[in-house]
């Protein structure tokens, strides 16, 4: 019976789910490792956040008390807010001057590719490498107070590094002089994209150039933006090696970041279950930021 | 033909050394300063020396907060090393009740731990359930104050034999432009001198109460409000030393630029490499001069299970060397530390060390916080205390809230 109906089924239209078969076996290793890593990774850590799990898992439920002892502690508050200054400031901060410097590049000055390089140089180190060297930058003791000190002006005092209100700020110089450099290259290659043509009519039409930029070029850099923002944001989120490398989180709890609690609760205090209550809340941010985006990205594209 | 050559003959001694019953033994500590990787290595020396197995040393840079996850990762991961460094206390407790760990009872029953193991409540950090899991090592306490008598003398003013002296002597300190109390800013540090104070100023009973009975009204009462005020002064003399480590402060110390600093034995090693004489040129006051307790602290060896009837022997003999009077002797002198034996001498030992020794034997001793609270704890109090001491706006009282609602939670 079966030869005759599989002829009949060879001579169907191909199923959907057959269409570009290699491509899709192709694809099979990364889905495989985006279901088992990712999903169920993400997903094992929240049914363990609800536990009173130590040194190694278990599954002892205590319902949200570790969420309700980690909205207790104050070094988790000290950190949410850190990084709610760290991220604001930094998004802005590297998306303006990011595209600051492209446009200032663009404008086809001489020795483009020595600035180039020179801007995007600081993005081959690591946080630690930069951390490190802006560590000894802001020291007072041999950093940039001494210098100014050494030219005379006794009274100077720059050390933001050791100051519990400033630090956060000391730890976006290093962040901003690492990050823009590689946000000004995306913008740049935004900007080289723009039809010349666009220039030639805003000329005719007599729209000064700063305008030309504000309201026609950035409008049209919008999917160059998103792509910055996205780099930039989950940088943020995982902020935790400059930390390390410039301040250990103090003076005091001064400058811990939520990554920091996290590392830190899961592997020195032996505390899986608040680690990742913490993490898990991490993620709670950073869905309520992606979510809604994506969301507004789905409809404008089925509109 | 070269390559054939080194291949087939690497390959027969691979065949050769499993085929021995000798057993390289991976050691994993994270002792690497000068004076703690001297006194490893004579760990190392007795076990070449006396067995025929092969100590691999596996130190790990960087404190213990760095060795430990990495120590943890490897036994729970299936990589276990032969040997591992924990401190005493509760820091692989759930990786011995997961039944990671090699079980030592046969062996310490048959060499009579229980009977010169001093104090023995070292002995009863290693047992669970009644099982043996551990070696231990050396004894380290916290509770000294290290005092230089030039940055006195400088001052004049006569070096304080307690902490209230201490106290008085602080402003012509400072009015002689020196540093009352050096304090490094690793937040272990500010932990650590906290304690030193609590045993010396809230009393034994006190500190026993809220330690190991966890009851958090007594942290919250009077006696630790005595201790919180004085850790307030104790700030405040200490808010220009711009120090980092512990060894920086000890230096502040040793120069003379600083008055004292709360340091366990181990800064003892500092002073003997600067050539400066105990009760001449400094002076160390167990207790803070008020109470004088040493808390037992300190290291301790574990074995991870391994299923190999060779290389368990090769640990049982490790862990039977460790703790032989040659190598408590040879270990302790070169660390700076306590030996964990009652029936050894230590003649060699300075003035500060036989004073601890002298404490050690009238049994004035409490164990360490590290065995009383877990590490989650404790880091919960770390927390606290490195804010309220960079912090000079964190009022006492505030903080002895705070810290009475750790304990009250504490495990």
């Amino acid at each position: 019976m079966s030869s005759a109906r599989r002829a009949r089924d060879g001579a169907r239209p191909p199923i959907r789910l057959l269409r570009n078969l290699s491509s899709k076996l192709a694809a099979i290793p990364m889905v495989l490792v985006g279901l088992g890593v990712f999903v169920g990774g993400t997903i094992w850590t929240i049914v363990h956040s609800f536990t009173d799990s130590r040194l190694l898992p278990r599954l002892n439920w205590v319902g949200f008390d570790q969420y309700e002892r980690l909205w207790n502690t104050r070094r988790w508050l000290v950190s949410i807010e850190n990084l709610a200054i760290y991220g604001i400031v930094s998004l802005v901060l590297t998306m303006c001057l990011g595209f600051l410097l492209a446009a200032l590049l663009d404008r086809k000055i001489r020795f483009e590719d020595t600035f180039r390089t020179i801007f995007l140089y600081p993005f081959a180190l690591s946080f630690i490498v930069t951390g490190l060297a802006w560590q000894w930058i802001l020291n007072p003791e041999f950093g940039i107070q001494s210098i100014i000190r050494g030219l005379g002006f006794t009274n100077f005092n720059f050390d933001p590094l050791y100051n519990p209100d400033l630090v956060i700020f000391g730890l976006l110089i290093a962040g901003l002089w690492q990050g823009t450099g590689l946000i000004m290259v995306i913008m740049l290659a935004g900007l080289r994209g723009i039809d010349e043509d666009i220039w030639k009519a805003t000329r005719v039409d007599g729209i000064p150039v700063w305008k030309t930029y504000i309201v026609v070029i950035i409008p049209m850099m919008k999917p160059v933006f998103v792509t910055a923002l996205v780099l930039v944001t989950s940088g943020i989120v995982k902020l935790y090696d400059l930390v390390v490398a410039m301040t250990s989180g103090g003076p005091g709890i001064a400058s811990e970041v939520p990554a920091k609690y996290v590392y830190d609760t899961l592997f020195t205090r032996q505390n899986l279950g608040q680690g990742f209550a913490a993490s898990t809340m991490m993620l709670v941010t950073v869905a309520i930021i992606l979510i809604p985006w994506a969301y507004m990205q789905y409809r404008e594209k089925r509109q | 033909m070269k390559k054939t050559f080194a291949l087939l003959a690497s390959t027969s001694l691979i065949s050769v050394g499993t085929t021995a019953l000798a057993v390289d033994l991976e050691v994993t500590h994270w002792w690497t300063s000068g004076g703690e990787a001297a006194a490893v290595a004579e760990f190392a020396r007795l076990f070449n020396e006396n067995t025929e197995h092969t100590w691999v040393d596996g130190a790990i840079a960087g404190a213990g907060g760095t060795a430990r996850p990495i120590m943890i990762g490897r036994i729970t991961g299936g990589d276990p090393m032969g040997a591992t460094q924990f401190n005493h206390g509760r820091q692989a407790e759930e990786l011995v009740e997961a039944g990671l760990m090699l079980d030592l009872t046969d062996l310490a029953e048959a060499e009579g731990w229980r009977d010169f193991v001093n104090p023995t409540s070292l002995l009863d950090s290693c047992t669970i359930d009644g099982r043996i899991y551990c070696v231990p090592i050396n004894i380290h306490s916290w509770q000294w104050l290290w005092l230089s008598h030039q940055a006195y003398e400088d001052a004049g003013v006569p070096v304080p034999t307690n902490w209230e002296e201490f106290i008085e002597a602080a402003p012509a300190l400072e009015e002689a432009g020196k540093i009352p109390l050096a304090m490094g800013g690793q937040p272990w540090q500010a932990t650590g001198a906290f304690g030193v104070m609590a045993i010396a100023l809230a009393g034994t009973d006190a500190w026993e109460a809220v330690h190991i009975d966890q009851n958090a009204d007594v942290a919250a009462g009077p006696e630790f409000a005595r201790v919180f005020e004085a850790a307030a002064q104790a700030r405040a003399f200490s808010a220009r030393s711009n120090v980092q480590d512990w060894n920086q402060a000890t230096n502040m110390v040793i120069s003379g630029q600083a008055g004292g600093q709360i340091m366990g034995d181990w800064a003892q090693g500092e002073f003997q490499v600067a050539g400066l004489v105990a009760g001449e040129d400094y002076s160390c006051l167990p207790g803070l001069g008020m109470n004088e307790i040493i808390s037992t602290g300190g290291d301790a060896f574990y074995f991870p299970l391994i299923n190999d009837p060779d290389v368990q022997a090769a640990q049982l003999e490790l862990a039977s060397m460790m703790i032989s009077q040659e190598a408590q002797v040879a270990f302790n002198l070169k660390k700076g530390s306590l030996p964990v034996r009652g029936d050894v001498d230590l003649e060699a030992g300075n003035d500060c060390m036989q004073r601890g020794l002298e404490i050690l034997a009238t049994g004035n001793i409490l164990p360490d916080a590290n065995q009383t609270f877990s590490p989650d704890t404790q880091g919960q109090i770390e927390d606290l205390m490195v804010e309220f001491w960079n912090d000079p706006n964190f009022s006492a009282e505030d903080a002895q809230r705070q810290y009475a609602e750790i304990i009250a939670r504490a495990d």
